[in-house]
């Protein structure tokens, strides 16, 4: 690779890329993401390899190994281009006739192809599937577009533009202003002005400054970070390299957790081929600009996801958290002026600075503009990740997007926000969602886990998860988030058991405030959210637990009771085969019943029973 | 030289405090008291026991926040409250965690006492260890031993020498022990150890248990 010294190069390079591709070219995209791996692509991908290599050129065909497409769900994900052809659950064995059928013949595989849950329609391109329909992938689009190991690719659909923009036909005031003037604000949570955040940044006293890129995703089930730092992380890179011009940063980090093996491969990949490019190092571009990155792997402590407990992890002191009366910007890594935003953020800023802050701004309300990618996960159909407007209702992101209910049960709640956020009832599905219409209804945007929950969910269950999840997850250096988290954590206990009484209420909402009034950071300040909004807007639910001594959604075990309909029951015997304590006792072809002093709640009855006679009270 | 000065507003006293100091030091030059318990002077403040959070808004704002007084520094115009309703409720609360997890330690019941804590709602337990942090700042900034730190996280937290081994940095110089709250038991004459005590600031007459016959003395002499 030849070192770009010059606009001119760079234009000249892309050129040279346009120009050696190909009219009549086949391009073969198998998904590459971590959720299709765990599917199989890396078979499908080598055996792509395999026949196309052994078959010789009989026609040009390139296979991309792309970063993750969103739709976790049916991967391993194939798309053919020219034709845009969108095949789902790909395995090994169907890559022969993928490849003899329709790259051959142009015929059309009807059994890889997504069926619409509704009206039972075969969809043979990726714009008409439901999920992708509705979405507004402006940052994660480019992952299918990709390989995120070749920078050729990104340079390809204009890559580096938005960079050698900023560096040539901008100067670092007119960065901030035009991403002020966007209105793009942090995607990590809380949702502060990047623009702001830069200029507090640029104006803070201090010859060396630093950028941080904040990959310390943790919420559970959300994995949006991930994915964009996988599948594009020279897009992330750009946005930094802006940033830093921006604020006359000199050195960068990225912070991602070593859970995230895959991400700190590409981004390292990414790194040496941006250096080598001479896109990082000294005089970038000829601009007489210098700016390196280099990747901080974290250990995994969710806690380190907040800014100065990840600034401790980075110096390499015990990651907690401290005081804020004095901000990052203004001290942070090293003692110096820090800016740090999150993956996503990053993402955002070449698009901003190449279609300006105008094009920005006419997407979303009035105070979130833009766009924000979800991770849609729980009871409904679609799942993966999906990038909306903001301001979009969340009905139609469940509904429209998520394909709906998933097997008969109704949707009573979505969950926003991962264990910072709170649960928000069916009733108000038509919210629109932006960072403030969330906070105020008691839950928050936080990095974009969104969980759907139906009937068979327990709410009560649900914020116990969330509390005993922060209760390990606490770095335990205030009180109230360390003991104060443990004991809502043995109140929930207690009340899932059914040793609830009313007083546990009041205390439980008492400590809640208390705890997120006075913690010392983030992480503590929002953790009573799941346990409030769940409170707030389910109490119903806590008072069948306490009361009646009862779980609506049958989920909480010692409160609940295993029985066989003797009107269903024909008598087959698998139950009492399967049961693990022998709890099922019954006569063949005679009506079985169930011990309840031996029977363990383990639900194997459940899943064998052929005519659903096994009841849960 | 001139001390530079900063006006600001303590519990409804406009006062000219020096620059740079933190809301805690602000208040006790003149004399108001604020509850501690992992703050000590002569040491990096902490911030972990929250104890002495207060009310702080500005001149004019109807915004107000929360946060502890020993790590915020003073500024202009700031109107700081330490005994509103929504610091008591949080400062009670914070004491009836304290000496849940903690009854046999002298400072959490003090605290709890002082907070007029009648009753506790929560399980007891029994921990020495506070996890107020004296000790590895003590090691570390006064006595250049290194030796403590916290292992662990969240309820696993302790306090540890390296790979729990004493290095040679220590100089068993006992000055974590001088400073740490939890080796001072505190009086078990009125009720069972490991119960809500404090009861000596409340009742009327000195209890013949007290063996100094200086009933209520830690109200006078160390005050919290």
């Amino acid at each position: 690779m030849r070192k770009i010294k010059s606009v001119s190069d760079l234009e000249r390079w892309k050129e040279n890329i346009f120009s050696r591709e190909k009219q009549d070219e086949v391009i073969i995209s198998v998904c590459g993401g971590t959720g299709c791996h765990a599917y199989g692509c890396k078979k499908v991908r080598d055996e792509f390899a395999k026949i196309i290599r052994k078959n010789g050129d009989v026609k040009e065909i390139r296979l991309r190994y792309t970063g993750c497409r969103g739709f976790c769900e049916r991967g391993p994900i194939v798309t053919i281009q020219p034709q845009g052809i969108f095949y789902q659950r790909v395995q090994e064995k169907d890559v022969p006739l993928i490849l003899s059928e329709t790259v051959e013949k142009g015929k059309i595989l009807e059994h890889l192809l997504y069926e619409d849950a509704i009206t039972k329609r075969k969809v043979t391109s990726e714009k008409e599937i439901p999920f992708y329909k509705a979405q507004h992938r402006l940052v994660l689009g480019n992952n299918g577009q990709i390989e995120p190991t070749k920078i050729e690719d990104y340079i390809g659909i204009g890559g580096y533009q938005a960079l050698s923009k900023a560096l040539f036909e901008m100067k670092p005031e007119q960065i901030i202003d035009e991403i002020r003037a966007s209105g793009l604000r942090g995607r990590g949570g809380a949702g502060f002005l990047t623009g702001k955040k830069w200029e507090d940044c640029r104006k803070a006293p201090g010859e060396l400054k630093y950028i941080i890129c904040n990959c310390d995703e943790g919420d559970p089930g959300a994995y949006m970070d991930r994915s964009l730092l996988e599948g594009n992380p020279h897009s992330v890179l750009e946005g930094m390299m802006i940033g830093a011009y921006a604020i006359s940063g000199s050195h960068g980090y990225i912070y991602v957790r070593h859970e995230y093996p895959l991400a700190c491969k590409n981004a390292e990949t990414a790194i040496t081929q941006a250096r080598k490019a001479g896109f990082l190092g000294k005089n970038i571009l000829g601009s007489g600009f210098d700016f390196d990155v280099e990747i901080a792997k974290g250990g995994g402590a969710f806690v380190c996801g907040e800014s100065t407990a990840l600034i401790a992890s980075i110096e390499g002191r015990v990651g907690e958290p401290r005081s804020k009366q004095v901000h990052t910007v203004t001290r942070g890594l090293w003692g110096k002026p820090t800016n740090l935003n999150n993956v996503e953020t990053w993402a955002n800023v070449p698009l901003i600075i190449n279609k300006g802050s105008q094009w920005f701004s006419s997407m979303g309300t009035e105070k979130s503009k833009g766009t924000k990618i979800f991770s849609l996960v729980g009871k409904v159909k679609n799942t993966g990740l999906v990038e909306v407007p903001m301001g979009i209702t969340l009905k139609e992101i469940i509904f429209d997007i998520g394909g709906g209910q998933q097997d008969g049960k109704r949707i009573k709640a979505v969950q926003t926000g991962g264990p910072s956020g709170g649960c928000i009832p069916a009733s108000l599905f038509d919210l629109p969602v932006d960072f403030d219409s969330l906070t105020q209804v008691g839950s928050m945007m936080g990095s974009g886990g969104m969980i759907v929950m139906d009937e068979g969910t327990c709410m009560v269950d649900v914020a116990k998860y969330f509390v005993h999840f922060l209760q390990e997850e606490s770095c335990g250096k205030c009180l109230p988030c360390r003991e104060g988290l443990k004991r809502m954590g043995e109140i929930l206990d207690r009340i899932t058991e059914g040793k609830g009484n009313e007083e546990d209420l009041s205390l439980l909402e008492e400590l809640a405030e208390v705890v997120a009034d006075t913690s010392l950071c983030g992480l503590g300040k929002t953790a009573p959210n799941p346990v409030l909004s769940a409170l707030r807007y389910f109490r119903p639910e806590f008072e069948a637990h306490i009361h009646q001594k009862r779980c609506p959604a049958a989920v909480c075990t010692p409160l609940i009771k295993y029985s066989i309909s003797e009107s269903d029951c024909t008598g087959c015997g698998a139950c009492a085969k399967i049961c693990p304590t022998q709890a099922i006792k019954g006569e063949k072809k005679q009506n079985h019943f169930i011990l309840a002093e031996i029977c363990s709640k383990c639900g194997s009855c459940i899943d064998v029973c052929k005519a659903n006679a096994v009841m849960v009270q | 030289m001139e001390r530079k000065t900063v006006n600001v507003t303590i519990d409804g006293r406009s006062l000219d405090v020096e620059q740079g100091s933190t809301i805690l030091q602000a208040a006790r030059e003149f004399g108001m008291h604020i509850p501690t318990v992992c703050y000590m002077e002569n040491l990096t403040p902490y911030g972990g026991c929250r104890i002495c959070v207060v009310e702080i808004g500005y001149d004019g704002g109807s915004k107000t926040f929360i946060d502890t007084s020993c790590t915020h520094e003073v500024k202009e115009g700031m109107v700081i409250q330490t005994q509103s309703p929504r610091i008591i409720r949080a400062r009670k609360m914070l004491a009836e965690l304290l000496v849940a997890s903690a009854p046999n330690v002298k400072i959490a019941q003090d605290i709890a006492a002082r907070m007029g804590l009648l009753k506790v709602r929560f399980p007891m337990e029994d921990n020495r260890c506070i996890l107020c942090g004296l000790c590895i700042r003590m090691c570390y900034e006064q006595m250049d031993g290194k030796a403590l730190g916290f292992v662990g996280r969240g309820m696993g937290r302790k306090v540890s020498m390296p790979f729990e081994v004493r290095p040679d940095t220590c100089h068993l110089c006992r000055g974590c022990d001088y400073v740490c709250p939890g080796v001072i038991v505190p009086c078990q004459g009125v009720t069972d150890p490991g119960e809500l005590c404090g009861r000596c600031v409340r009742i009327e007459e000195m209890p013949s248990c007290c063996s100094m016959g200086t009933f209520g003395c830690f109200c006078e002499q160390n005050p919290l």
